[in-house]
């Protein structure tokens, strides 16, 4: 094994594509060195990609932030202004791991290591956020709901990486919202998550929403049928349990050892429609 | 796998240290630097033993690669006593019986120093989910929380 | 020893609350721990584990890895003695299958090698080839014929009707007549109960480094809750004597029974005998899990008929544990306390062993008692629902008090039962209103308390400090205590002592620490050895003042003529005797050696205050209190972190801890990220209540205390839930799904 600090993108992008055995992207390494130190991968090359230009910056853009791919969790929280745009995304990233984990951890790297259970994923993909994508032809911006194709499996290409997460304006009185269910209080994976982020008119009505789901499912779910049983609503009662039964029935989830399908599928409902009363708040409705 | 030479600073002390690519900073700092307060509980950062601080930021160094620390400055449980003694958490630790086996208190005290450093007053719910990620088999956490807010109370008033 | 109640005593010492002699040590990092040390030349070995639940090992080829470069020496099972005991034959065969591999992660193989990366390396050059063979690892299926046959062999000699031949033990325990005890009942409850496999989970995983040299003479240093065990087994398993193993204990990072054995140990000495280089091992938490002992898991059944008033007038329990792969009396434990906290005219409980494709039982504080009290202390408080009584008061009109005889046969001495089950009564906690969806549950706790070989040396220094030297591993800050107790009975400073764990080479034989013994055991022989050297102080006086030994008497730290007719000489304090010793006789010195008996049974009692999520099933622990009769608690500090902390493990093993096998019989969750023991942020403060009454066994009244607080919690918290979600629990761990799929069937 070998590993790489390069100081340029293209740098990075040319080692990853010449290397013919197995490359791992390095960010901030929380799930690369645990799948080392299971022996699960075996990486002929390790690019450490933290040495890139503006790969560590937060940086305000057309209203919206772009999110170096390698700001950690807990830089991601200190910064009071995403927080103010997007708080269930900020809430998102800071649900993973320990504090520790949280020094180290990247949104990107949370998208790319694509377990169905990511916490950052379903309230990036509720914002509608955009990953740019480096590589050896020019960079790409897609929708990062198209990047993981199913368990620890995303659409990037040999020598493909994601520099940056684009977070993207949003109109007055907007909100967003992640909850998760783990059976601690900390250091589980999720074993259900929900997302929704969702837009006001002065009445009070939602006139935009979306809804991902998390870990019940190969990849996060972006559940229209549970947009579209909010928008034209104030979230009333019959709306939310509109809401968690259109999200239960987009469950396909999976019996493992931390949640039966029974499981998964009831709780998914249960927490879109408590992230939904959440967003809905912090949009300014009454709820 | 050829092996990589690393210039780092450790509690101060710079350090220069060989390794192979795929080595932890946890063991680099146990077998190639002889620190050993840190220890390894799990290599999966679930249990906290192994916390240090990478340029101020509370990590689990079983999830650093022993490579990222050049140029890096690391603090260590090591390097939490001065020549004036120990640090107000180490004392409280001991005065408040918070350490029975002892193994999971160097993660601990560096993630509690982090913490004060961080907010100085911190409410007994701050205290335990910022140690959420420490693991403690023996105290039940009781009087790990009263320590580190005896500790805080002390570091206030100094 | 007897309780010294010749004498009201007020201790100075005992009962206060000094800093810990190695708290400096393990607040800087200096304390050295298992995996802290290393030796010149030394290697690196790690294990080749079986992937299989069940399976027969055809063949194993290591010449691949032996002829790698940095490849010092393999082992397999072939290269370890089988001792004719059959303890100690299991261990062996624990320690390294020989021709089955019979749990997911059992060791096949080991490799020392240079580096820790050629030794990885080299285990996958190994080729075992094995026959897989049907598995089973739950306690009920195991038990019914046809069941796969774990090991051959070793069933009891005559298997109940109905049972498969994996049943290798059974015990029956109970006196009265108990049809004539349900037919006065007004309620009868039965129900049946299902606890999963846990994990101490200590933090520290294990480890240790071996040396062997050519002369046959071995050092070996490793993280254990007792160094002569590990001398008495490696020795059998090396086919070495006694003196020519000393083992060390390194400082331990938490045990809690799971370090009551060897695993990697006689791996180690091996491997350092076949390369002639020191050999170090460390398990990974992988290894820690799928590979030492968890706790039985458990299928119980329970009876108890209960009168209108609150009268038990009968009560019955039929255990079935499975202890993993090898034989294992556990469940005799759990039988004897089933029932213990009660007084009762008509009890009977049965247990029965079966072997299952799981690692081998370790001892888990408490070993066989939580599991049982758990499904006891479950029909109790649903009698109590039922007949709408007070769960506090019922238990104490059934109390057991001295006098009592147990449901295991003794009749108790003085106990704290009753104490404690009133002071809980009274505490605030216990009046506290409840809010609207929120519940409390209550339950008590016992256990025996260990007492045993043990063996203590104090040397009185010519400065006149003191050094105790024992032999047991300190897990909970037990040399604090004994230090108090050594200053307390020469009436020195606590910081005039110094209190050492010796290796097996310092010190006469000492049992393991377990059994909550040490603070009891070492404790009264720190005491009897003071007292020893008390004798000899006083007789050092004697001759410097030309009167009589006898004459001469100790108090206050200090050696006086014993009355008027002795003769008018200044005291002499233990400094003043130690400074001249050289001079009246040498060093001097007091010891002590005994099979303690008289530990004195521990009783506890919890309450928990919960709220259960009805959408999700998640509980959370709102409010919880432990009320304990310590004895004489010497250090209430670490008396409190006891209560605490076992309190703290009985919630994980109640909500979520638990050892998941999935259908090819491998362990799902070998790792802290899934095996999910409670962090600080799951919990609230644990109010420890400690009560003291006397242990009549021990010369301060000291009691064990560390077990007893691991066993309430599963029953508090589970009757708590059931009280919040409407529905009788009756399996653990109450994990969301579980209670979620409970309300919604209800």
């Amino acid at each position: 094994m070998r590993y790489e600090k390069p100081q340029t993108v293209a740098d990075a992008a040319r080692l990853l594509t010449a290397e013919k055995g197995i490359t791992r992207v390095l960010g901030g390494g929380t799930d690369v060195l645990v799948q080392l130190k299971a022996g699960m991968v075996e990486p002929d090359l390790i690019v450490d990609i933290k040495a890139l230009p503006g790969i560590r910056a937060i940086v305000a853009e057309a209203g919206g932030f772009r999110i170096g791919a390698a700001v950690s969790n807990a830089q991601l929280g200190e910064d009071a202004a995403v927080r103010a745009l997007w708080p269930g995304v900020v809430e998102a990233a800071g649900l993973i791991g320990s504090t520790q984990v949280q020094g180290r951890a990247t949104m990107a790297g949370n998208l790319c290591n694509a377990s169905p259970a990511g916490d950052a994923v379903p309230a990036l993909v509720a914002a509608g956020a955009v990953a740019r994508v480096a590589g050896p032809g020019v960079a790409r911006d897609v929708p990062v709901e198209a990047i993981p194709a199913g368990p620890g499996k995303t659409t990037l290409k040999r020598g493909e990486f994601i520099t940056s997460i684009f977070l993207p304006a949003r109109p007055a009185k907007s909100g967003d919202a992640y909850l998760r269910f783990i059976p601690r209080t900390e250091m589980d994976i999720a074993v259900a998550s929900a997302a929704v982020s969702l837009t006001l008119n002065d009445q009070g009505v939602i006139t935009a929403a979306r809804v991902a789901l998390g870990a019940v499912a190969p990849t996060v779910r972006l559940v229209d049928d549970a947009a579209t049983a909010i928008i034209g609503t104030k979230l009333h009662d019959d709306a939310q349990a509109a809401l968690a039964a259109a999200c239960s029935a987009a469950c396909a989830p999976i019996d493992d050892k931390r949640g039966t399908i029974e499981f998964r599928t009831e709780v998914a409902g249960v927490l879109a429609k408590r992230a939904a009363r959440i967003a809905y708040t912090r949009a300014g409705g009454q709820a | 796998m050829s092996s990589i030479s690393v210039s780092t600073t450790v509690n101060g002390d710079p350090v220069d240290f060989v390794c192979t690519p795929d080595e932890s900073l946890l063991d680099a700092l146990r077998n190639r630097m002889g620190l050993t307060g840190a220890k390894e509980g799990c290599g999966t950062g679930d249990c906290g033993a192994c916390s240090v601080l990478l340029n101020g930021r509370l990590v689990c160094s079983c999830l650093v690669l022993a490579a990222e620390a050049e140029g890096a400055e690391i603090a260590t449980v090591e390097g939490m006593a001065g020549p004036e003694g120990l640090h107000p958490l180490q004392r409280a630790f001991i005065d408040h019986a918070a350490l029975q086996c002892g193994v999971c208190t160097p993660g601990i005290l560096v993630a509690a120093k982090a913490l004060l450093e961080k907010n100085p007053d911190p409410s007994d719910e701050e205290v335990r989910y910022w140690l959420a990620g420490n693991l403690c088999r023996c105290t039940g956490y009781d009087k790990i929380v009263r320590a580190v807010q005896a500790a805080a109370a002390e570091m206030r008033s100094a | 020893m007897a309780f010294d109640s010749h004498e009201k005593r007020q201790f100075k010492q005992v009962g206060t609350r000094p800093p810990r002699p190695d708290g400096v040590d393990k607040v800087t990092g200096r304390a050295q721990y298992g995996a802290d040390v290393t030796a010149p030349g030394m290697l690196t070995a790690r294990i080749l584990r079986s992937p299989h639940a069940h399976a027969r090992i055809v063949s194993i080829d290591t010449s691949e890895a032996e002829a790698m470069a940095g490849v010092k020496g393999v082992v397999t099972g072939r290269d370890f003695a089988l001792p004719e005991d059959a303890g100690l034959a299991d261990i062996a065969v624990n320690v390294m299958a020989r021709d089955k591999a019979l749990y997911d992660g059992h060791a096949v193989a080991a490799v020392a090698a240079v580096s820790p990366a050629i030794a990885k390396a080299a285990l996958k050059a190994i080729k075992v080839q094995y026959e897989v063979l049907p598995h089973v690892t739950d306690v009920d299926a195991a038990m019914q014929p046809g069941a796969p046959v774990v090991l051959e062999g070793r069933a009891l000699e005559s298997v109940p009707a109905g049972m498969s031949v994996n049943v290798t033990h059974a015990s029956e325990f109970g006196h009265g007549d108990l049809a004539a005890g349900f037919a006065k009942a007004d309620r009868i409850v039965e129900r049946s109960f299902k606890t999963a496999a846990t994990h101490q989970g200590y933090i520290e995983p294990h480890a240790c480094l071996a040396s062997v040299t050519v002369d046959g003479k071995a050092d070996l240093w490793c993280c254990t809750q007792g160094q002569f065990m590990v001398r008495t087994v490696c020795a059998a398993l090396m086919g070495m004597e006694a003196s020519q193993l000393r083992v060390t204990a390194s400082e331990i990072g938490g045990g809690f029974g799971g370090k009551t054995t060897v695993f990697i140990e006689p791996v180690a000495l091996v491997l350092a005998r076949k390369t002639g280089r020191p050999v170090k091992i460390t398990m990974t938490r992988d290894e820690v899990f799928r590979a030492t002992g968890p706790t039985v898991s458990t299928s119980i059944d329970v009876k108890i008929g209960m009168t209108k008033d609150g009268r038990i007038t009968a009560g019955e329990a039929r255990l079935r544990y499975s202890g993993g792969a090898f034989p294992c009396g556990t469940v005799d434990m759990g039988a004897m306390a089933a029932f213990a906290a009660y007084d009762l005219e008509a009890v009977r409980t049965q247990g029965w062993n079966v072997l299952t494709n799981r690692p081998k039982e370790a001892a888990y504080r408490a070993p066989g008692a939580p599991q049982a009290i758990y499904a006891v202390e479950s029909v109790v408080d649903e009698l109590c629902q039922i007949l709408k009584l007070d769960p506090l008061d019922v238990r104490i009109r059934n109390a057991a008090k001295k006098g009592t005889k147990s449901s295991y046969g003794p009749v108790f001495d003085d106990i704290g039962l009753l104490a404690t089950l009133e002071a809980a009564k009274a505490h605030p906690h216990y009046k506290a209103p409840l809010k609207p969806g929120q519940a409390r549950g209550v339950s008590c706790g016992f256990w025996f308390n260990f007492g045993g070989n043990t063996c203590v040396s104090l040397n009185v220094n010519t400065d006149g400090t003191v050094g105790v030297t024992e032999g047991n591993p300190d897990i909970g800050g037990s040399r604090a205590s004994i230090s108090l107790m050594a200053a307390e009975e020469l009436g020195i400073p606590y910081d005039k002592v110094r209190t050492i764990v010796a290796d097996t080479a310092s010190l006469g034989y000492n049992d393991v620490t377990d059994g909550s013994r040490v603070t009891f055991s070492v404790g009264l022989a720190t005491i009897a050895a003071a007292r020893d050297a008390k004798v000899k102080m006083c007789a050092r006086a004697a001759k410097i003042w030309g009167i009589d030994d006898e004459a001469v008497e100790w108090k206050d730290g200090a050696a006086w003529p014993a009355g008027p007719n002795a003769g008018q000489f200044p005291p002499m304090s233990l400094a003043e005797i130690a400074a001249v010793s050289f001079q009246t006789g040498g060093p001097i010195a007091g010891h002590h050696e005994v099979n303690a008996d008289g530990a004195g049974v521990s009783f506890g009692v919890h309450l928990c205050d919960l709220e259960v999520d009805p959408e999700t099933g998640k509980t959370t622990i709102l409010r919880y209190s432990v009320f304990q009769d310590a004895g004489k608690a010497v250090h209430p500090d670490y008396v409190e972190g006891q209560m605490q902390g076992g309190a703290v493990q009985g919630i994980g093993w109640a909500l979520n801890e638990e050892y998941i096998y999935g259908r090819d019989g491998r362990l799902q969750n070998p790792g802290f990220l899934d095996y999910r023991v409670p962090v600080a942020s799951d919990l609230p403060m644990i109010e420890a209540v400690i009560l003291e009454i006397p242990n009549p066994g021990h010369p301060y009244g000291v009691r064990g205390v560390g077990e007893t607080p691991i066993v309430p919690p599963l029953a508090a918290i589970s009757n708590g839930v059931s009280r919040a979600v409407g529905v009788r629990m009756q399996e653990l761990p109450l994990s969301p799904p579980r209670v979620l799929k409970a309300i919604k069937a209800a």
